[in-house]
């Protein structure tokens, strides 16, 4: 199944020019680039414990080890069921993951006391956890590329799908309080020592319905359209689906309190109609819709208070976070405090203390990180970002379905868009809020999340990147059905 | 632990880092930049030839060969199909490469297809017919640039 297709089975029926291009399937790159980001997590596990506890111990390389086994792991999975998936998503994510694991170790290092530093446990802490997250959520993006083997089986379930994740999304907003409050946010369901955060799962399901919602519908969307000021504006009637959205992150900022879940799914919505119908007005739409909601939500705040006031109390603190430095403004400052510190090298892997930022195994990450490798290093990982990022558009671009290529556009901006969401919280660019760095942070939804969103990548990255055979049909491994469909795309219709 | 092996340490660290990146851009480098005419992010078939761009047929002769797909007359007129290496199939029916909303038209009416350079119309045993300029297709023909090919109220025209 996994084999490609032989060039000699392209049926001469259809008269298409059989053209074999011979697709290398880069799996060794990949191979040579995980190998280089597994010894640069052994290298910063070493540079930790010769900062911290001025030698390094024989078993520093146990972490660092145990993560590459699993990233190779993945690696061979891959190898087998997407052999033609881009080879540059898997090693920089895992890169990123892994020094999240070795800075979580180093600060459960830093909380430990002095004399058991030297022999802090392997999964002890939040790194110990995190380990355990990684291990996971490999084999649940390994699971997902063995489940899924056409990324267009997904737009079958699509409406359960958009079900599934308007659910999830609204689970933590009608649990109590006491089930699912974290930090003034609903996000969470919290039982026992557990919490999952489902709005993380959710975005997989809503990305997908979206799309396949917006590839039946974009041809009214994007035909039917009043020209002004050189926009083509689209039809009051067609603004339906939008503006429900919209209602539906309104209602996610009011009961779950959250501007920065909010602002992703209403972000990821009108992303995925500007992609599906080329049109600027939806842009222009969602930021007036976006900017207007916030405004209203903000006025509210400060008038009514009730569920906008934590909303209020968020901008307050952005605006000008040292009014308070010692309560309200204390983790912002802290945070800032931080990231100066750090300059431009930065003190050095171990050598900050980024445990003086609340929560920084969280939300501050990036600050605590910060410190320690300063803007060049921080730089580095917000281009690795924007390369994982790329390549998920670029598998958007090269696929030939547009619900493929839906998904992925979709998918690669919101990892994208929450990279931006929490950076800019933590340095302060927009009001914080309370969203997790992708593949960073402590936690095991987010890292579980992100990594099927990346399998998915790698899902529709492996079929563009199939060499074709004659029909467009003969790509899909699935056993070719009778009704042969040429394209996987229906229509376009482009106006002059 | 010297201080000197710290700081190389340090910013060894960082150094790494960094060409990890490049590393990570040279691996991609081929299809970073590539192709941004030819490929885009728009769920619709022009991207159906997204992958035309590397190999095209040496044979065609540029300037001569038929790029544009445009509609001359009814509904759509003003409509543009850019042409990749991928066949057109044109009907009423939802899954046509372009959807035609005419009533003499079939649910799979014709369907257009590349051969070494050149486009073929070809009939899919539509009840209307289709014709080229004033003669009816009945089997494979080569269109030409410029020449307009009529189904039901529509026409259709290959522009380079």
């Amino acid at each position: 199944m996994t084999a490609p297709t032989a060039p000699a089975a392209s049926p001469a029926v259809t008269g298409e020019m059989p053209r074999i291009r011979m697709s290398k399937s880069r799996r060794n790159a990949e191979l040579g680039l995980l190998i280089f980001a597994m010894a640069l997590i052994t290298a910063y596990a070493a540079t930790v414990e010769a900062t911290m506890l001025d030698a390094v111990t024989p078993d520093f390389w146990i972490p660092a080890a145990l993560v590459s086994m699993v990233f190779l792991g993945l690696h061979i999975v891959i190898r087998f069921l997407a052999p033609y998936a881009d080879p540059a998503l898997v090693p920089a994510v895992a890169l990123i993951n892994g020094l999240g694991v070795g800075f979580l170790r180093r600060i459960d290092m830093a909380r430990a006391d002095a004399a058991d530093r030297a022999n802090f446990p392997i999964f002890a802490g939040d790194g110990g956890r995190q380990l355990a997250w990684t291990l996971l959520a490999a084999i649940m993006a390994a699971g997902l590329l063995i489940i899924v083997r056409d990324h267009r089986i997904v737009s079958r379930y699509a409406y359960t799908l958009g079900l599934v994740g308007i659910v999830l999304v609204m689970i933590p907003a009608v649990l109590p309080s006491r089930y699912s409050e974290i930090n003034g946010a609903k996000l969470w369901i919290l039982i026992g020592g557990f919490s999952i955060q489902p709005g993380e799962f959710a975005k997989l399901a809503l990305v997908s319905f979206f799309a396949y919602y917006l590839v039946r519908k974009r041809e009214v969307l994007s035909l039917a359209s009043r020209r002004f000021l050189g926009i083509d504006f689209p039809r009051g009637r067609d603004l339906g689906p939008v503006v429900a959205v919209w209602l539906l992150s309104l209602l996610v900022l009011v009961f779950e309190k959250d501007l920065g879940t909010a602002l992703l799914y209403f972000g990821m919505f009108v992303v995925i109609l500007y992609v599906a119908t080329e049109r600027v007005s939806w842009l222009i739409i969602g930021l007036l819709l976006f900017f207007g909601g916030a405004t209203l939500a903000y006025s509210l705040g400060a008038s009514v208070g009730g569920p906008f006031a934590n909303f209020y109390d968020r901008v307050q603190i952005w605006q000008d976070p040292f009014a308070d430095p010692y309560d309200a403004g204390f983790q912002p400052v802290q945070s800032l405090l931080g990231l100066g510190t750090g300059g431009l090298f930065g003190a050095g892997p171990g050598g900050g203390q980024p445990t003086k930022v609340p929560d920084v195994e969280d939300d501050f990450i990036f600050a605590g990180l910060g410190e320690e490798i300063g803007l060049f290093g921080l730089s580095a990982f917000l281009v690795l970002y924007l390369l994982i990022v790329e390549r998920g558009l670029r598998a958007g671009i090269a696929v030939r379905d547009s619900f493929g290529k839906l998904l992925a556009g979709g998918l690669a901006f919101t990892l994208g868009l929450q990279v931006f969401v929490i950076v800019g919280g933590v340095s302060g660019l927009i009001p914080l809020t309370g969203q997790t760095t992708p593949f960073l942070s402590a936690g095991g939804s987010s890292l579980m999340a992100n990594w099927l969103i990346i399998a998915m990548l790698l899902r529709i990255s492996d079929a563009a990147g199939r060499p074709m055979t004659g029909s467009a049909s003969a790509q899909g491994d699935g056993p070719a059905g009778p009704p042969v469909k040429l394209h996987g795309a229906p229509t376009e219709v482009i106006r002059s | 632990m010297p201080e000197f092996v710290l700081t190389v340490a340090r910013f060894g660290f960082l150094v790494l880092l960094w060409i990890f990146v490049f590393t990570v851009v040279g691996v991609i480098r081929r299809d970073l930049f590539a192709g941004a005419k030819s490929s885009r992010l728009v769920a619709a078939p022009r991207g159906v030839g997204a992958s035309a761009g590397h190999a095209r047929p040496a044979k065609v002769k540029r300037g001569r060969a038929a790029h544009q797909l445009v509609v001359t007359a009814g509904q759509l007129a003003g409509t543009r199909i850019t042409l990749g290496e991928a066949p057109i199939t044109i009907g009423r029916a939802e899954d046509s490469t372009l959807v035609i909303t005419d009533d003499y038209a079939s649910a799979r009416h014709a369907r257009l297809l590349p051969r070494s350079g050149q486009w073929i119309i070809e009939d899919l045993g539509s009840t209307n017919g289709t014709y080229l300029d004033r003669a009816k297709v009945t089997g494979p023909t080569p269109v030409p640039l410029g020449v307009p090919i009529r189904i039901g109220r529509t026409s259709l025209e290959l522009r380079p």
